[in-house]
């Protein structure tokens, strides 16, 4: 990476040390398991492994023969993004209200961070009872509207669907970081702008932006991998990829594939592809975009 | 003198008090009922510990049907498997197919020495979990059935006679204009699509689902339910559905809600959705058998279950085994089926507790809970026995989206089924394959 | 703020009012229906006012007397696992992590980035697809049935590191330059300036892994057999799942809103830190 500390320390031995303890849990629980796990894409089993057969890359090949599955890249794309752009967008704007006002600043900081600890599986069922074509109290305004909403059968109100409840979360998420890092811009450097006699937006975009750049660039990379890893479970207690098809993104069909099928092969493979995924989205967000990251 | 050997004597009895505390065999048992359902479970065991001191039955709860089966496939590989574990009934082809890591039940019965009369089950529930030679695999459990639920108050409002189900899909169809007619918004609608309007209606009208006797003939069965019969009435429910008297309310039993409040007027769904009907409603009900088609020879023949049972996996002591013979014993005792069914609405699962709870007055009492065990307790025929197949879970989801495109009007009722056909194929030649060795 | 300008403060009430309207609405919701019977919820729309029977659910759930919950472990034992594993998890994640990111950033040894890269690629594979190969390393451990096994392996992954590398990368060389000069070494001036300035970002960190430990539910389920050791979303899930039977939302949804009173309160108490930061950092 292009960008590093100028100034270090130097010292044989305590970097190791100060890294032992990460990697070796990381060494333990992660990369032993995800090795066995990645070595059963190139293997088809029964459920419990009662017999193991070496298949080559035929659990790949069968991956890209599947349309739906090619389909569901589009998917993906799409959700990923919205995802992403909504949660950093909306978030941002309300930690920026939220760090200037000063009355009830710590009832709206509460109130908007704590939906983040709606347990996942109490989140679903939520969402059922907002979001039921009929008997749901936010489908029920809507409908009243003049809005049918019916997001069982149709896949654009399924999409929106699962792309609010995916950024409700990270709502809250993005917040929390946005709001931290507001909070350690020096106000010094602001009042100076005011002084000068720079706008609120001018001292925004020129002053608050940059200066928030790292933390925007953290949660850009954590949104994207979030969207891209973390919804099935909302994705599968609401539209549980449906209707037909419209709203299974890649994640969805890895993890119906590995938990519902109990196809351990097939979804090895597939978290290979989402894996090289990511990794190449994550290099091309490091160095294209980390360039602009005000350190 | 006689102080000092007393306490010898005194440490010797005590010894042998403590021995058979300590001789008592665990039974570890996994399951997937939550609720009420759960302390059902629990009570059973409890019953069952107190009724004998040699095994312990230990029920834990290991979330839903999919995530228990995860966690008995990561205990199994790592060695620590339970004793008992509660499967659904989709999953059954997939536990068979793991070969070394189930015993079938009937073994398991066979070697404690305890009286086993397979006979003694109903043949329409315990066929499902029966090997082609008579072999029962899997002890059934908690099964229900598809049954009809209707709002008497609604038909009348509707002009519509409320002591009087509508019995075939035409008639259903007849009531469902009637009451969109009087402005019900939702007159129709269906849970568990795969399970009450193809395989349930394929048992009901004896016809086969697949081929090979449904897949107890052997991994090469294929799907078959694009038969003419079949692509007649979801054609039929398709066209309700244009017309807005079929609602589709959703995948799996999200339709369940619908009917106790009153949403809709008119339900295919579990005999297990009674206790919410109970409970909730706040208008008069009525269950009745699954409708059917008259103008087809043989309808109707019986319905299929669904549900779960109960597996014993492989790998386990002597000792283990035995104790779980002794519980599904006790399980299948006439007094014990008969407590459960009508507690819990679940199906008996022999004749006798069947009759117990008939001479016991119990579906007088409660009208309408008959409905179930009487669409099941026939002789079921080779077409009507159950359905076995591989990768069962993925070829409903299969039929849910081929389903929600028909219902949606993208495509026709027989675009879809053919569709629905052809991928659900390629999973059981997937399955087939995986299995062969 | 630094001017007054009313019609920017009035903006900003108004978009806050509507964000939190937005964003809590779920857990209005969760807390409306945690007040009524079960058959007022699931008669259709909802109602959405508060009903009236509150004391009678929440004192049902919280004794078990009704036939909600389920026998087996009651709420509170259920919670303190989930608050023993939340704490531990999350001080033992942001521990390690700011360890990691210091050896990083701070400094020069071969295979540097080798190891950034090495712990970020632990973002990338979600742990349900590692889960039998994990489940089979915890087992042959021993560690089945207890905290550590509900706790350990979960802390393996890199979004703390990831974080704090990012807020190191900030700070102002002089500072180093600075504690070079009064001859303080590394450890000296990671206790000393580092660990002080990041105060803001260990907040925000604890309260997102003291939530995400609190929220645990597939791992645990997988881990734990003895019912005393499951946290409380187990204890949520298994009063909703009961195949066809009744469900009982009123209680289901008292529990869930129990369950996310300690959150809640981290999240106040963490807000408390915030300030004690930037008011530090202001020195």
């Amino acid at each position: 990476m292009a960008t590093e500390k100028r100034v270090v320390f130097r010292s044989g031995w305590l970097p190791w040390a100060l890294l032992a303890p990460q990697v070796a849990v990381i060494g333990v629980f992660f990369f032993w398991p995800a090795a066995q796990a990645l070595l059963q894409s190139i293997q088809q089993q029964d459920a419990f492994g009662t017999s193991t057969e070496w298949v080559g890359l035929d659990n790949f090949r069968a991956l890209m023969n599947d349309s739906s599955y090619l389909g569901s890249f589009k998917t993906t794309a799409v959700f990923s993004l919205l995802v992403a752009v909504i949660g950093l967008a909306v978030s941002l704007m309300l930690a920026v209200f939220a760090d200037r006002v000063i009355k009830g600043a710590l009832a709206y900081k509460t109130l908007l961070i704590w939906p983040y600890a709606v347990a996942p599986a109490v989140a679903g069922v939520l969402w059922l009872f907002m979001f039921a074509p009929s008997i749901g109290v936010v489908s029920f305004w809507l409908r009243a509207a003049g809005f049918e909403w019916n997001h069982l059968l149709n896949g654009n109100h399924a999409m929106a669907l699962v792309v609010m409840a995916a950024v409700w979360k990270q709502i809250s998420y993005n917040f929390l970081f946005f709001l931290a890092g507001l909070q350690s811009i020096p106000k010094s450097l602001i009042e100076a702008a005011a002084i000068d006699g720079a706008s609120p937006w001018r001292r925004f975009w020129t002053i608050v932006f940059p200066l928030l750049s790292p933390t925007t660039f953290f949660l850009l990379v954590i949104n994207i991998v979030y969207a891209f890893l973390d919804t099935f479970g909302i994705i599968d207690a609401s539209t549980e990829g449906g209707p037909g098809k419209e709203t299974t993104v890649l994640v969805y069909k890895l993890y119906y594939d590995g938990f519902k099928a109990l196809d351990l092969g097939g979804s090895a493979a597939q978290s290979v592809v989402l894996m090289v995924i990511l990794i190449t989205l994550t290099v091309v967000q490091f160095r294209y975009i980390e360039r602009r990251v005000n350190y | 003198m006689k102080i000092r050997s007393i306490t010898p004597l005194a440490a010797v009895l005590a010894a042998l008090f403590a021995l058979p505390a300590q001789a008592q065999t665990e039974i570890t048992w996994w399951h997937s009922m939550g609720g009420a359902l759960g302390e059902w479970v629990n009570d059973l065991a409890k019953d069952f510990n107190a009724s004998q001191k040699d095994y312990k039955v230990v029920p834990t709860f290991k979330g839903s049907y999919p995530e228990s089966m995860t966690a008995a496939v990561a205990a199994f590989r790592a060695g620590n498997a339970p004793v008992v574990l509660q499967v659904f009934e989709v999953g059954t082809a997939t536990m068979m197919a793991s070969k070394g890591a189930i015993k079938p039940v009937a073994e398991v019965m066979k070697e404690s020495g305890l009286k086993f009369d397979p006979t003694t089950y109903v043949s329409a529930v315990a066929g499902y979990y029966t090997a082609p030679n008579g072999q029962m695999l899997s002890m059934p459990f908690n099964s229900s059935t598809t049954i009809f639920y209707y709002n008497k108050d609604a038909f009348k409002a509707a002009g519509l006679d409320p002591e009087k189900a509508p019995s075939t899909w035409p008639e259903v169809a007849l009531a469902a204009a009637k009451l969109k007619a009087s402005g019900h918004k939702c007159p129709f609608s269906t849970s568990w699509q795969s399970w009450t309007q193809l395989e349930s209606f394929s048992a009901w009208h004896n016809v086969e689902f697949a081929t090979k006797k449904n897949g107890f003939g052997g991994m090469d069965t294929r799907l078959a339910f694009n038969s003419p019969l079949h692509v007649r009435h979801i054609e039929n429910l398709a066209n309700m559905s244009k017309n807005g008297l079929f609602v589709y309310k959703g995948r799996n039993n999200t339709a369940d809600a619908t009917f106790p409040s009153g949403e809709c007027a008119m339900l295919t769904g579990s005999s297990g959705l009674y206790g919410a009907v109970k409970a909730n409603a706040k208008f008069a009900y009525g269950m009745a058998p699954l409708p059917y088609y008259p103008d087809v020879t043989g309808a109707p023949q019986n319905t299929v279950i669904g549900g779960a049972s109960l597996w014993v996996m492989a790998g386990k002591k002597a000792e283990e085994y035995k104790g779980a013979a002794a519980f599904f014993n006790h399980l299948s005792s006439p007094e014990v089926q008969a407590a459960s069914h009508q507690r819990t609405g679940y199906l008996p699962i022999t004749t006798a507790a069947f009759k117990l709870t008939d001479s016991s007055g119990f579906y007088k009492k409660f009208p309408g809970t008959d409905v179930a065990p009487n669409q099941m307790i026939r002789k079921a025929t080779d077409k009507s026995r159950g359905i076995r197949l591989g990768n069962f879970v993925q070829i409903r989801t299969i039929i849910d989206e081929e389903m929600e495109q028909v219902w949606g009007g993208k495509k026709t009722a027989k675009e879809g089924l053919d569709e629905a056909v052809k991928r659900g194929n390629e999973q059981l030649e997937k399955f087939q394959k995986a299995n062969k060795g | 703020m630094v001017e007054r300008r009313p019609w920017l403060s009035f903006l900003s009430h108004a978009v806050l009012i509507i964000g939190v309207l937005i964003v809590a609405f779920p857990v209005y919701i969760t807390f409306v229906a945690s007040t009524h019977t079960a058959q007022a919820i699931v008669q259709a729309p909802m109602p959405l006012l508060p009903g009236d029977r509150m004391m009678q659910n929440y004192s049902a759930v919280l004794t078990g007397a009704e036939r909600g919950p389920g026998s087996g472990a009651p709420v509170a034992q259920m919670m303190w696992v989930s608050l023993v594993s939340a704490l531990v998890i999350s001080v033992g994640k942001i521990a390690i992590s700011l360890l990691s990111a210091f050896a990083i950033v701070y400094f020069r040894f071969p295979f540097r980035m080798f190891f950034f890269w090495a712990i970020f690629v632990t973002l990338m594979l979600p742990v349900e697809v590692r889960i039998f190969p994990t489940y089979k390393v915890v087992s042959d451990l021993g560690m089945l049935n207890s905290y550590a096994g509900l706790t350990i392996p979960l802390i393996a992954s890199a979004t703390a590191t990831f974080l704090f590398r990012q807020f190191f990368m900030t700070v102002p060389d002089e500072l180093v330059e600075a504690a070079r000069v009064d001859g303080a070494g590394p450890m000296r001036f990671f206790k000393d300036v580092l660990l002080p300035l990041s105060s803001t970002s260990i907040a925000a960190l604890f309260v997102i892994q003291f939530i995400y430990g609190w929220n645990q539910y597939l791992w645990p389920l997988l881990v734990t057999t003895d019912e005393n050791m499951y946290p409380v979303v187990i204890g949520i899930k298994r009063m909703i799942s009961g195949g066809d039977s009744a469900q009982q939302w009123n209680l289901v949804m008292a529990t869930a809103m129990l369950a996310m009173i300690p959150p809640a309160l981290v999240v106040m108490l963490m807000q408390k830190w915030f300030v004690k930061g930037l008011v530090d950092t202001e020195k």
